[in-house]
């Protein structure tokens, strides 16, 4: 049979990232609130998805970062293993270099003040839109939180609402609770 | 047509271009003719216009590779036959003559006259079939007759 055989499938994927001529690479990685799809730019760590739908996410990769998209496990490696380690309890922190270079200023500068609340904390999205220098656009922020291209490692799921409910999550509530519980935020 | 991202180009393509290196190379050595043919198309991707004619373009990167393989002295391997190979770089004029014909023609013609491919590769290269494809380098070859003629 003259199949390509999964060696050398991997080879050639592996091969493809090793040169340097991939836009963005992709992969699955398994965690304990589902698999994820990871991807990276030339730039660094641009997206993380629940659910994905592989092929809609293929388009927007290549819409946003350029044709050249592949699927490769080598370049998302880092990535997994600070996820794996974020969800063994033994990371707080992540030291992946993102790319968020496409996104509208607005939004980046949420995303910075979103990445500087700790591990195990959380923050209304009031709070989040004045430490943005918006006091007025919690709402705003909340879209920014639902648009988040790098949820886990931005951290979104440590905004809550004013009252303390967990309000909403891109991904779903009941994985928001479980990230909460895992950095032992809630009870 | 845009161009579709790379990874549904490969995953579309890999197989039957893994077929056709295998059946000129041999399994082994197809497989260093497949990762030639796939980076080679990955360089120049980008550079693609359009989304037409992939099967094609995938196909005449893999005949080139297929040919420089078996240019390169190997004393290891069995070389499998292969037909009407007689180091004369045909498909390379074919090539530039062809550049005039339409898209089909011209890729029915560089593929049958300049990389040996049958009818029914080419058809399936071309996403028709061994038919259309007889006609396409025909009808290819009576056009670049008339304009010689001419």
């Amino acid at each position: 049979m003259n199949a390509v055989s999964p060696e050398l499938d991997r080879r050639f994927r592996d091969a493809a990232a090793t040169e340097g001529l991939l836009d963005a690479a992709f992969d699955f990685v398994d965690s304990p609130i589902g698999p994820l799809l990871v991807a990276t730019s030339t730039r660094g760590l641009c997206r993380i998805s629940y659910d994905a739908d592989p092929e809609r996410e293929l388009e927007r990769l290549s819409r946003d970062f350029g044709v050249r998209v592949l699927r490769s496990a080598k370049p998302i490696d880092p990535a997994r293993r600070e996820l794996d380690e974020y969800f063994e309890g033994k990371r707080h922190t992540f030291d992946l270099p993102i790319d968020v270079a496409r996104l509208a200023d607005f939004n980046r500068r949420v995303l910075r003040e979103l990445a500087r609340v700790p591990y195990g904390e959380v923050v209304t999205y009031g709070e989040l839109a004045a430490r943005s220098a918006q006091p007025r656009a919690a709402r705003a922020v909340g879209t920014v939180m639902n648009r988040n291209p790098l949820p886990i490692v931005l951290p979104c799921h440590r905004v809550v609402g004013a009252n303390g409910k967990l309000v909403g999550y891109a991904g779903g509530l009941e994985r928001k609770e479980k990230l909460l519980r895992l950095e032992g935020a809630i009870l | 047509m845009t161009l579709p991202p790379f990874e549904r180009f490969y995953e579309q393509h890999r197989e039957e271009i893994f077929g056709f290196l295998a059946r000129r190379l041999g399994r082994e050595r197809a497989e260093d003719a497949f990762q030639e043919t796939f980076l080679r198309a990955l360089r120049a991707y980008p550079k693609l216009k359009h989304g037409e004619h992939l099967r094609a373009w995938a196909y005449t990167i893999a005949g080139r590779i297929a040919i420089d393989e078996h240019r390169r002295p190997r004393a290891d391997a069995d070389l499998p036959e292969i037909a009407a190979l007689d180091g004369r770089p045909a498909f390379a004029q074919l090539e530039h003559l062809a550049d005039q014909l339409p898209p089909t023609e011209r890729a029915a013609v560089v593929l049958r006259y300049g990389y040996d491919l049958d009818y029914s590769e080419i058809g399936a290269a071309l996403g028709s079939n061994a038919t259309a494809a007889r006609q396409a380098a025909s009808a290819g070859i009576r056009r670049l007759r008339q304009k010689e003629l001419s």
